[in-house]
């Protein structure tokens, strides 16, 4: 390559000001290969750019370098000016002498110095380049949505009424999440199953969504724009395309003593059951580890009973396969439980309030259902213990949040605004009753939702005490709740009925294990890590693979909804195309040389190394090598670091041009 | 098996039932309680009060002889002495402040004696044994087992039982064929060694304790600690005339050393174990 | 962690919140005023601040105010404060550093005398006698209280305890001491307390 155009821009005063671009224009203009060296006071302007395609074409310019700001910034453009005329863009190279000189130096010599080695490694790198094209992808047009809680929901439906099919998993047997078993909502205390199960219907009659409820996924493989997927479909002993949801079989099951896993232990459900009466499907399934039939083949009545035949005991797991384009990782939240025994070795339980030994210390979870109109209750809001109406109830916010010795210093987010919530409606049930609310902090940051905290104070007669609670103790079939107040400088006693602990917001059970089959970050605590936290917060590290509501962070439904729309319109983008388009500046193996030994395969972070053969025309099996995927790789350049045979080889980074870059220094 | 024993002040002082205690019922175990010599008091709350350096030095001093008298394992049977033992050797553990402590303490110090309080004890001779050694099942006994502040806290120094609902002592008192109680005050203080200087607030506090373990069905306490003893047994009368009255009855609560208890139980008589030298003798 | 027993003294003049809690090996910065410590102390009641109350004044760099309060002489060393702090705030351990300073500098609450005199009756008495010697710490601290109280009825507070303690054998007229006291009076003479005090003009 020998005929380079160098164009140093002024930016206005930016670069101006510390560089004397005159200068540096006129010592470029003798590096070898250099034909045209230009400045100009904005070069990503129209007239700059017009001179830069003007020199490419009148000067047959074969590289170009412009020395202007960072590649972040403007190397799209420039690499689109080339393209316009006529050279191709991987020709463009940027020196940085704005952000990495101009802007963090003042000696103005000195800065002028430091300009001109920068486009000296550009020009040396120029030199090296080859023409490079973008890699095209086949797209699977179809995407999978995994969890069906609020979130996945509008997701799917997003996906899908754009033209889409979706495929939706769901670990429960039924989708709705946690959404579906909150009684009301802030700030405007709408039913949450009102407006959630015309959704939940939606989804099940959407004739582009495929819903695998009961399922899990398995196993991820592929990459963006063509994943395969495993889904496991658990037995259910229930056939589906049989059952007509008549609630024969639930009705006439005998085992109906077994702790609700909707009701969150709060009431009890059969061994054949379906989760709550708008479940979707609305198909039931039998829990092995209690019926029965299953466990020593008694019983069987609700096969007596089905019309339909819809009873299998003998069915099993089943694993099917499924092709999408893009996924859409949506599995929510689960609260943190105080008991002794944790799931993690970082969290440690609330000795102090007895591990969960007191039955009318409740979760806010639990408090849901209990207040619920469709709850295990029935509406009536009664305790656990004894069905006593609770006539002074505390709630306790920051259960595990911002507790740093219980392994969660982060903030839940929400627990504030669904405490207030909870007062409202405690004290719209029990007229006579007072509710109690240790607090350290009340974060009401949104759309109507301080003056909501505000009401519960000011008109429902919430009482707020600013300070943590000490300690729980049971005395005569009363809690005694030890807190204190730190605005009155006095510890407080309160003897409650019930105890409401708004527990820390943890990612839901089994996440980090398939955030590892998706190949996609998670932080300490199990949040999915989106890629960037301000200007690509759906995305995560993994083409094609996109997060949504609290699996990414606590957060509140309206904000949950708005993130999983924004994924889906992420997802549609990808697949409004049979092909998608990457750059090309990947990792290519010389399979001639690659000795087989697979270090890269071991270490690609992004699992984008395959084993492959080298045969010749007629099929002869030559030799084994690595070879890359194009679809998965990131251009981290991992393997060309550690390849021992130096066979690996970063395309538009080579090695070449690296140590060109390195020489013309030295 | 012999043991080092640090008895601390108390113990030779007017807690001396404790040691009767301790003596009559390890030694039918077969535990020799072999007393480190010329040992010092460790300076308790009010070193760790005045003087943060004294409050490391003292208690290294009886580590060292203690090492000095080859002693693997130091049993103190106050949980004060035996925290502030095992402050020292956090102090020392990495080489920190070994070194210096050595110096004012003019002796070597290595920190790798095991120091045990009375329930370790219990455990390392064995529930089993214990268990299968009880000639007389303590049927009767209904205990509050009451651990107070410095068995379990501060827990990064004592790395023992859980601080918050600790469990090891009732499974000692389990052993000898007693029931215990849940109750709520197992952890709580009682004031400590503010029995003279602020009478106010331990009768408040041992109050509260006392009365919290007879609502909650015990028959008794069971504590592993002479100060503790001391503010439930010989404060009760003072409790009783203060707070009697509101009460409209009398505490009677009698307050065992859980040798005491594990002593009965192996047979050993009440005046053999000095129970007969507590305030309190029956309920 | 422990480095070594001279890093941090106290200077004269009030200290701020930094070597406070290096003293204390915590970091008062990190206390966010939940009042878990107030809420649980078993004395709070009992103390003119209550003990977020005083490390709040302490985050102010108002050390004066806290080496002035009762509550440091109120607070009974439970540690269950700084058990319970889910920001493992240590507490405890800043009331000890307090209790030291406090005394040091002359601040301690006039009113907190009596548990002021214990103290450092008890101390003398090791000092002695490198065992405690019961009787003698009473006789010396109830003397302490009377002449720097007046109240005189201290010396009669307990009078009765005495035939009984003597009547169950726990009462030592002679009491037991170490044999090397020298080594105790250079223990005590090697370990200055960390607060220095003021300088006499």
């Amino acid at each position: 390559m020998s005929k380079i155009g160098v164009f140093t821009c002024w930016c206005g005063e930016n670069i101006a000001r510390t560089v004397d671009v005159d200068e540096v224009a006129k010592r470029v203009a003798g590096f070898p290969g250099v034909v045209c060296s230009l400045n100009y006071k904005y070069m990503c302007s129209d007239p700059g750019q017009a001179m830069v395609r003007e020199k490419i074409a009148s000067e047959k310019l074969d590289g170009i370098v412009v020395a202007s700001c960072s590649p972040h910034m403007h190397l799209k453009t420039f690499r689109k000016a080339a393209q316009t005329a006529g050279l191709n863009p991987y020709l463009v190279e940027m020196a940085n002498i704005r952000e990495q000189c101009s802007w963090v130096h003042h000696d103005k010599p000195s800065a002028t110095a430091k300009a001109i080695d920068i486009i000296r490694l550009s020009v040396a790198k120029v030199r090296n380049d080859v023409p490079l094209r973008p890699i095209q992808v086949p797209v699977t047009r179809r995407a999978l949505v995994i969890g069906g809680g609020v979130a996945g929901i509008q997701a799917a439906l997003d996906i899908a009424d754009a033209g889409h099919e979706v495929v939706m998993v769901e670990r429960e047997p039924s989708i709705g999440g946690k959404m579906a078993g909150l009684s009301e909502t802030f700030p405007t205390l709408d039913c949450s199953q009102c407006i959630l199960t015309p959704r939940m219907v939606e989804v099940g009659q959407h004739p582009r969504i495929k819903l695998y409820s009961y399922s899990e996924v398995e196993a991820v493989d592929g990459f963006v724009g063509n994943f395969k997927i495993k889904i496991r479909q658990k037995a259910r002993y229930v056939d589906v395309s049989k059952c007509t949801g008549c609630g024969d079989c639930w009705s006439v099951c005998p085992l109906k003593k077994n702790p609700s896993e909707f009701d969150y232990g709060m009431g009890m459900r059969p061994a054949i059951y379906i989760p709550f009466p708008q479940a979707v499907p609305a198909r039931p399934v039998i829990d092995k580890k209690v019926c029965a039939k299953l466990i020593r083949n008694g019983c069987g009545l609700c096969e007596k009973k089905c019309k339909a035949g819809a009873i299998d005991f003998k069915d099993e797991d089943r694993v099917v396969e499924e092709s999408v384009g893009c996924i859409v990782v949506a599995t929510g939240y689960k609260l943190y439980n105080i008991a002794k025994e944790q799931p993690k070795a970082s969290l440690a339980g609330y000795g102090e309030y007895g591990y969960g030994k007191y039955k009318d210390v409740i979760d806010s979870l639990q408090f849901e259902r209990l207040i619920s109109a469709s709850g295990p209750t029935g509406g009536v809001f009664k305790r656990p213990s004894d069905g006593a109406i609770p006539k002074n109830v505390v709630f306790i916010s920051c259960v595990g949040s911002r507790d740093n010795a219980k392994g969660m210093p982060y903030c839940s987010k929400i627990c504030c605004m669904y405490t207030a919530k909870h007062t409202m409606l405690y004290k719209h049930k029990v007229h006579d009753g007072q509710a109690h609310v240790f607090y350290m902090d009340i974060r009401a940051g949104g759309k109507g939702y301080d003056e909501f905290v505000r009401r519960a104070i000011e008109q429902d007669g919430a009482r707020y005490y600013r300070g943590r609670v000490s300690k729980i103790t049971q005395e005569n079939g009363k809690l005694i709740v030890r807190g204190a107040d730190t605005l009155a400088g006095t510890p407080v006693e309160i003897e409650a009925d019930l105890v409401v602990l708004a527990s820390a917001m943890r990612p839901a059970d089994g996440v980090e294990e398939l955030a590892q089959k998706l190949n996609i970050g998670y932080d300490e605590f199990g949040f999915l890590m989106e890629s960037h936290p301000k200007l690509r917060p759906v995305e995560t590290n993994t083409g094609g693979v996109f997060i949504a509501g609290a699996c990414q962070a606590p957060k509140d439904i309206p904000e949950a909804v708005a993130q999983a729309s924004a994924a889906a319109s992420k997802v549609q983008v990808m697949l409004a195309a049979d092909e998608l388009t990457r750059e090309p500046e990947i990792a290519a193996i010389n399979e001639q040389t690659c000795a087989a030994c697979y270090t890269c395969l071991h270490t690609c972070p992004y699992h984008a190394i395959e084993r492959a053969e080298v045969r010749t025309g007629r099929g002869v099996f030559i030799k084994n090598t690595a070879r890359v995927n194009a679809g998965l790789c990131m251009g981290c350049g991992t393997c060309v670091s550690v390849c021992p045979s130096k066979s690996a080889d970063l395309q538009g980074f080579s090695e070449q041009q690296i140590y060109a870059m390195v020489e013309s220094l030295v | 098996m012999n043991i080092g024993y640090y008895p601390g002040c108390a113990l030779h002082g007017s807690s001396n039932d404790y040691e009767q205690s301790l003596r009559a019922c390890l030694g039918l175990l077969d535990v020799q309680l072999q007393e480190i010599k010329d040992w010092i008091c460790c300076g308790a709350t009010a070193a760790h009060s005045l003087n943060h350096k004294l409050s490391l030095a003292l208690p290294a001093r009886n580590l060292a002889l203690a090492e000095r008298d080859g002693h693997k394992q130091l049993f103190a049977p106050c949980p004060l002495c035996s925290m502030q033992l095992l402050k020292v050797q956090k102090a020392i553990a990495g080489n920190g402040a070994r070194g210096e402590l050595a110096q004012i303490v003019e002796a070597d110090l290595r920190g790798d004696s095991q120091v045990l309080n009375l329930i370790q004890v219990f455990q390392n001779i064995g529930l089993d044994r214990l268990k299968a050694a009880v000639k007389i099942p303590q049927k009767e006994i209904t205990a509050a087992c009451y651990y107070g502040c410095l068995l379990t806290r501060p827990p990064d120094v004592t790395h023992f039982d859980d601080f918050e609902q600790p469990t090891s002592m009732e499974a000692v008192v389990a052993a000898t064929g007693a029931k215990t109680v849940d109750w709520n005050y197992k952890t709580e203080c009682c004031g400590a060694g503010m029995t003279m200087a602020n009478e106010d607030t331990v009768l408040d506090l041992a109050h509260k304790i006392l009365s919290n373990a007879a609502a909650h069905g015990a028959n008794c306490i069971v504590v592993a600690c002479p100060m503790c003893h001391v503010n439930l047994d010989m404060k009760q009368e003072a409790v009783n005339r203060r707070y009697g009255k509101k009460h409209g009855k009398k505490l009677g609560m009698v307050v065992y050393y859980l040798s005491d208890l594990v002593g009965l139980a192996l047979g050993i008589s009440a005046e053999q174990l000095g129970i007969d030298r507590h305030f309190v003798t029956k309920a | 962690m422990e480095q070594s027993l001279e890093d941090n003294v106290l200077p004269q003049g009030t200290p701020d919140s930094f070597l406070l809690g290096a003293l204390a090996h915590t970091h008062l910065q990190d206390c966010y005023q939940c009042g878990k410590c107030t809420a649980g102390c078993p004395v709070a009641v009992r103390m003119d601040l209550a003990p977020n109350q005083l490390i709040r004044l302490l985050q102010l760099d108002d050390s004066e105010t806290a080496l002035r309060s009762s509550t440091i002489w109120e607070c009974v060393s439970c540690q269950t404060c700084s058990a319970r702090c889910p920001k493992s705030v240590d507490c405890a351990g800043v009331m000890d550093v307090l209790r030291e300073a406090s005394l040091a500098q002359h601040k301690a609450a006039k009113p907190q005398h009596a548990v002021v005199a214990f103290q450092k009756a008890f101390l003398d008495n090791i000092r002695r006698n490198g065992r405690l010697a019961e009787l003698e710490l009473i006789g010396l601290y109830k003397a302490d209280v009377v002449w720097n109280t007046g109240r005189i009825g201290v010396l009669f507070k307990d009078a009765g305890l005495a035939p009984q303690l003597n009547k169950r054998k726990k009462l030592h007229l002679l009491p037991e001491k170490a044999k090397d006291r020298g080594v105790v009076e250079r223990i005590f003479a090697r370990c200055s307390a960390r607060c220095s005090e003021p300088e006499k003009k």
